[in-house]
């Protein structure tokens, strides 16, 4: 059911762990709902340095984040903040439609942290970022 | 070479050599029509003739009591929608598990819809329904309580020679789904007193697609499938023979094997539970004493039991899970939730499900390969962080 591409990134998954001198750090998800992802950032002049994520989740949230972290590693925010849930189903090559939801969360999983690096700065984060939804906006989408 | 191990017997099993081989003459030189009166025929005849004695002998329960059935799915709706109409005099109550298998949950969850009411009955955390419970539910106008014999998720051996009893005291009728326990612990319709029994050959090492529904005699239930009236009228369209003829040959062999096997099984089964239950934040599930030979469930905390399943599978091991993620749902198994475990925990659960065909080996390679895996998965878990830094 799972693509080549999901199955690489979910058994090897990139960007896997914590990031200590991370200055961005969202978390998405709950644990009732069975999938939660944790995000760390180091944000330096606009630009995702580094990105770790921690996953609780099954092979497609694990697949996702390791997908999404890939792709706005090294990108600008606002490079970051146009990456949608579309591109990281795409990168992995199809998601099962059960599964489309985790790459819902693993969009917002970037976005709260990037929401996280606003406020750490005193900035209010929604008119950048906009809503970064709950665990229940993103299963009502599929 | 990877290895190769098979540990989802509750899902399905491998078809037996015994079971192939008394198939193979029916799937080539005699393939004639039961009903048919030539000799070609009338050898398939006699083989289904032959296997209705064989099925009956190893039930307890006499040839003219076996229905054959296009399998477990099918011996548990038919029983109860037959059930119904038969007491539809009676009323339209039925009683039944929390934990049934979706065969009989979703038939219920679907008649309740036309009008009829069904009682739950909630389990303890073994997985256990209250006797005295039930005694309450039953009620003059109760039709029908179904209740399996052996839960699928998590192994729980239910009490259904008393649950008969205080079912049929009240004159109501008596099934039970022993699609998990028949061909794996003692199963004798008489002691148990049952009215109807369903069964399905691919949980015993038979061939898929094919089983059986237990009618006590005397009970003329309504027919299920109309047509050429095969099946004493009950149950129309050319029959199985082949596949009949291999359910016959696994059970005999599952009947005549059984003690042996479940003493073998049992060493497996036990093995898993003592050395996986050691994983910190583990623990079985299901009832410790009352519990299937081949069945080690467990919930592992903070990780996913998809997960688990899938990185099992890359390491050539197939086992199961009831966590939401493994189905279309969003909610983990209702059997999990009803023996009152958390959604989060829930999530965690893992079926490991070992028969004769297994080998110590094989259990050695298990207890090898997934601590590894938990500890992986777990090591990427926000949860696991979460859990790790509350208790320093």
């Amino acid at each position: 059911m799972y693509s080549d591409k999901v199955m690489d990134h979910f058994s090897n998954p990139r960007n896997v762990g914590e990031l200590p001198d991370a200055n961005a750090v969202g978390q998405v998800g709950n644990p009732k709902c069975g999938d939660i992802m944790k995000i760390y950032m180091k944000i330096e002049d606009d630009i995702i340095k580094d990105i770790r994520f921690k996953t609780f989740g099954c092979g497609a949230a694990i697949a996702t984040s390791s997908m999404a972290t890939e792709l706005v590693k090294g990108k600008t925010i606002k490079e970051a903040l146009a990456m949608t849930n579309k591109a990281v189903v795409e990168a992995l090559e199809g998601l099962p439609p059960a599964k489309i939801h985790c790459s819902v969360l693993a969009e917002q999983g970037i976005k709260s942290a990037i929401a996280d690096y606003y406020k750490r700065q005193g900035i209010d984060p929604e008119p950048i970022v906009g809503c970064v939804c709950d665990c229940n906006h993103c299963h009502t989408e599929h | 070479m990877t290895k190769f191990v098979y540990a989802d017997n509750a899902g399905t099993t491998s078809i037996s050599k015994t079971a192939l081989d008394a198939m193979m003459p029916y799937l080539t030189e005699y393939y004639g029509n039961p009903s048919s009166i030539y000799s070609l025929g009338r050898k398939s005849r006699a083989a289904l003739d032959s296997a209705r004695e064989t099925v009956a002998a190893a039930l307890n329960a006499k040839p003219e009591e076996i229905f054959f059935t296009g399998g477990g799915t099918e011996a548990d709706n038919w029983a109860i929608r037959a059930a119904l109409e038969k007491m539809s005099a009676k009323g339209k109550h039925i009683i039944t598990s929390a934990i049934e298998h979706h065969a009989v949950g979703h038939t219920l969850s679907a008649l309740e819809k036309k009008g009829y009411e069904v009682t739950y009955l909630p389990v303890d955390e073994k997985g256990q329904i209250s006797l005295q419970e039930l005694e309450k539910a039953v009620r003059d106008d109760t039709a029908l309580v179904t209740i399996m014999m052996a839960n699928n998720e998590i192994g729980t051996i239910l009490p259904i020679a008393d649950i008969a009893k205080i079912a049929k005291s009240r004159g109501a009728l008596f099934h039970t789904d022993a699609v998990q326990a028949v061909g794996h612990i003692p199963v004798d319709v008489k002691a148990l007193d049952v009215d109807m029994l369903s069964l399905a050959a691919h949980k015993f090492r038979g061939p898929k697609g094919v089983g059986a529904l237990y009618v006590k005699k005397g009970h003329a239930i309504p027919a299920f499938i109309i047509g050429g009236g095969q099946e004493r009228g009950r149950r129309s369209g050319t029959e199985n023979v082949a596949g009949i003829v291999g359910m016959a040959a696994a059970l005999e062999d599952a009947v005549r094997n059984m003690d042996e096997n479940i003493a073998k099984i049992t060493r497996m089964r036990d093995r898993l539970i003592a050395e996986l239950s050691k994983i910190p934040y583990s623990r079985l599930t299901g009832d410790p004493v009352n519990r299937l030979p081949g069945t080690a469930s467990f919930v592992f905390e903070c990780i996913e039991g998809e997960s688990l399943v899938l990185s099992l599978d890359a390491k050539g091991i197939c086992a199961s899970s009831g966590s939401a993620c493994s189905s279309a749902s969003l909610d983990p198994s209702h059997v999990l939730l009803a023996i009152g475990l958390k959604h989060e925990v829930a999530h965690g659960s893992l079926r490991l499900t070992v028969n004769e065909a297994n080998t110590e080996e094989d259990i050695d390679y298990i207890l090898e390969v997934l601590p590894p895996i938990i500890s992986r998965l777990r090591d990427m878990s926000p949860l696991w962080e979460e859990k790790m830094n509350v208790r320093v």
